[in-house]
């Protein structure tokens, strides 16, 4: 029983999960209009993207949110698995604890929903952010990239060995110096790791940027969820490949660095 | 306490035998709590320039928590900490005249071996170029220099371990902490560096503090012991003094292997003292002052001093009949576990130094006796 069922087994799970992927990415390459319907190999919906102003214009958006944010997540998540891995004691430190990691679970609609609240009464209060557009998606994902940051940064400064950190302030270090003398670059291949998942989870993100975009700041995902209310075009599946391409490359290389870090724990 | 059989040696050699020398290092009534636990209490060490000092203990006696509080990693709940004249407190670890030789070696992952080494110096205010020569001066030192431009990860676990010594020499520390320094070397390795530690530790002078659980090393390297148990050092002395004169039955036991016997004191005269045993009856043990009838006291004697005999030793009261149960040959020495006819263990060795001698064998009925002079008298 052994030698078929797991194979088969297997083989059902790959379809279940990529089936659908596949053949979006096959039907990108459709020469018809008709999208269920095969009608030879082109690269025509490829070419009609390249010239379909308003996608490329959220492309670009997307891909200037997603720097910053998972810049800024990146840095910010770091500060804080810092201090929550080597400072045992300080005021609120139970409260971080739970609190960095609650975006992971939170639902994203009500992420969304509080985010734009908080927007539109610092505006009233303070009088920024003007508007919302994309300081205001960057700010929201940073939010939720942070978290994921912190879990990873986490994890490999639990693993480092804390005598390096002894060790460069026994040689005359002071507490800044040793963190971007030895710190930073122990954990960098995590934090790489980090930015790439963060970069892609703003990449793909529908409903939080949904609730805090405004006119004129249409990231790719809200793009194209309004397009396909209009009827699935061959053009998106393009585009959907395209997407799909730049996430795995992402999340392959991430996955690579982050082995890499775990088998090197000096 | 000096054993007054040990030979007279100068005394800037040994300072700690001279009353009144300045001691280098100074810890005074340390106390060290975590929380409910306390790691360290009460300790008081005087350390002198160009010591190599042994804090020996099981993991768990507080030995690397105060070679921590040396070096600036952990403040002292109390007490004080003086090095060269200047208090310790409020120092942290990167202005302390120490370095440290970590456990795990703690070399960057990410710098060359020439990197980690120049780090110190680096950080120190010196220029690159003298830095890095100062660090190949050192590396030559350790015989490393070919190795200058590898990562740690491209290193044996010797070569890691000179790099971290070069590492930590390299800024001229007034004292050099070493927290296990060998532990993780092969035993044939360990023996070979332990002579190297000496040598360097010699020829530059520095002040070494080593903290190790291994006694073997400890008694090779060290000029004088401590002894650490539960957070409290039991007995500072040097490694001759730490075997033959312990002055616990915790440290008689830890130091080596050893023979215990308990029982009241039944006879003080002034060329002897008899006490009474359990175990062996009646035991003669050499004349000592301060002690009164009836005292209750153990005798301890090391296993190498027991004599075997076949026949009946004369004009040596100290003298028990048993069998021999066990017998373990290891090549230089052979060691013997004998039951007594009243039940009581005794182990014995002995040293194998003729070829053809015929030896003690299983199962054979034989005579053990000890001199009066070789028992230590313990009241505790």
């Amino acid at each position: 029983m052994r030698g078929w069922f797991l194979p088969l087994a297997v083989l059902f799970g790959f379809i279940f999960l990529y089936a659908p992927i596949l053949s979006l990415i096959v039907f990108s390459f459709n020469e018809s209009r008709l999208v269920t319907v095969w009608g030879g190999f082109s690269t025509r919906w490829y070419g009609e993207l390249l010239r379909d102003r308003q996608i490329l214009n959220a492309a670009w958006i997307s891909l200037k949110v997603a720097f910053w944010s998972a810049t800024l997540a990146t840095i910010i998540g770091t500060l804080g698995a810092f201090v929550l891995t080597r400072f045992s004691r300080f005021t609120g430190r139970l409260l971080l604890t739970g609190m960095i990691t609650a975006p992971l679970v939170m639902p994203e609609v009500i992420t969304g929903l509080s985010l734009l609240l908080l927007f539109v009464s610092m505006e009233l209060t303070l009088g920024w952010p003007a508007g919302r557009g994309l300081t205001t998606i960057v700010i929201a994902h940073t939010t939720f990239c942070a978290a994921f940051v912190a879990v990873i940064a986490q994890s490999r400064l639990r693993q480092m060995d804390e005598s390096l950190e002894e060790a460069a302030r026994d040689l005359g270090a002071g507490p800044v110096r040793v963190f971007f003398d030895v710190t930073l670059p122990v954990i960098m291949p995590a934090l790489v790791a980090g930015w790439l998942l963060a970069f892609t989870l703003s990449l793909d993100d529908l409903v939080i940027a949904s609730f805090v975009s405004g006119p004129g700041a249409s990231t790719l995902p809200m793009v194209i969820f309004s397009k396909v209310r209009l009827g699935v075009s061959p053009d998106v599946n393009a585009l959907a490949t395209i997407i799909i391409g730049i996430v795995l490359v992402a999340v392959l290389i991430a996955g690579w660095l982050m082995r890499r870090a775990m088998r090197n724990p000096l | 306490m000096i054993d007054a059989r040990q030979p007279a040696i100068a005394a800037e050699t040994k300072p700690w035998r001279s009353a009144g020398t300045r001691p280098f290092i100074s810890v005074k009534n340390i106390v060290k709590r975590f929380g409910d636990f306390t790691a360290v209490s009460n300790v008081d060490l005087d350390i002198y320039k160009g010591e190599l000092f042994c804090l020996l203990g099981e993991s768990g006696c507080g030995k690397s928590t105060l070679l921590r509080m040396l070096a600036g990693f952990e403040q002292p709940s109390s007490g004080t900490i003086t090095i060269d004249g200047e208090d310790m407190a409020r120092v942290p670890p990167d202005r302390r005249p120490t370095n440290m030789m970590f456990q795990s070696y703690a070399l960057f992952p990410h710098m060359t071996v020439e990197k980690n080494v120049a780090y110190g110096l680096l950080r120190e205010g010196l220029s690159r170029a003298a830095a890095y020569e100062r660090a190949g001066e050192m590396l030559r030192m350790v015989k490393l220099e070919k190795q200058a431009r590898r990562k740690p990860d491209q290193l044996s676990g010797g070569q890691r371990q000179r790099v971290a010594l070069a590492r930590a020499l390299v800024k001229k520390p007034k004292l050099l902490l070493l927290d296990e320094p060998l532990g993780a070397l092969d035993k044939k390795l360990r023996e070979e560096t332990q002579f190297e530690l000496i040598k360097i530790q010699e020829s530059l002078g520095v002040t070494f503090i080593v903290v190790t659980h291994d006694q073997d090393e400890a008694m090779t390297l060290a000029t004088r012991i401590g002894v650490m148990k539960d957070g409290i050092i039991e007995q500072i002395g040097e490694p001759r003094e730490i075997y033959e004169t312990p002055n616990s039955r915790f440290v008689a036991d830890f130091i080596g292997s050893v023979n215990l016997v308990e029982g009241r004191i039944d006879a003080v005269a002034p060329d002897l003292m008899r006490i009474q045993t359990e175990e062996l009856g009646p035991v003669l043990l050499p004349p000592q002052t301060g002690y009164t009838r009836n005292q209750q006291v153990w005798g301890a004697v090391r296993p190498e001093r027991w004599a075997l005999s076949r026949a009946k030793p004369e004009a040596n009261p100290n003298a028990w009949q048993g069998v021999v149960e066990e017998l373990g040959y290891i090549g230089h020495m052979s060691h013997y576990r004998i039951r007594l006819d009243n039940g009581v263990l005794i182990r014995a060795s002995q040293s194998n130094r003729l070829r053809d001698e015929d030896p003690i064998s299983w199962d054979e009925r034989v005579w053990i006796s000890v001199q009066p002079a070789a028992f230590r008298v313990l009241t505790r």
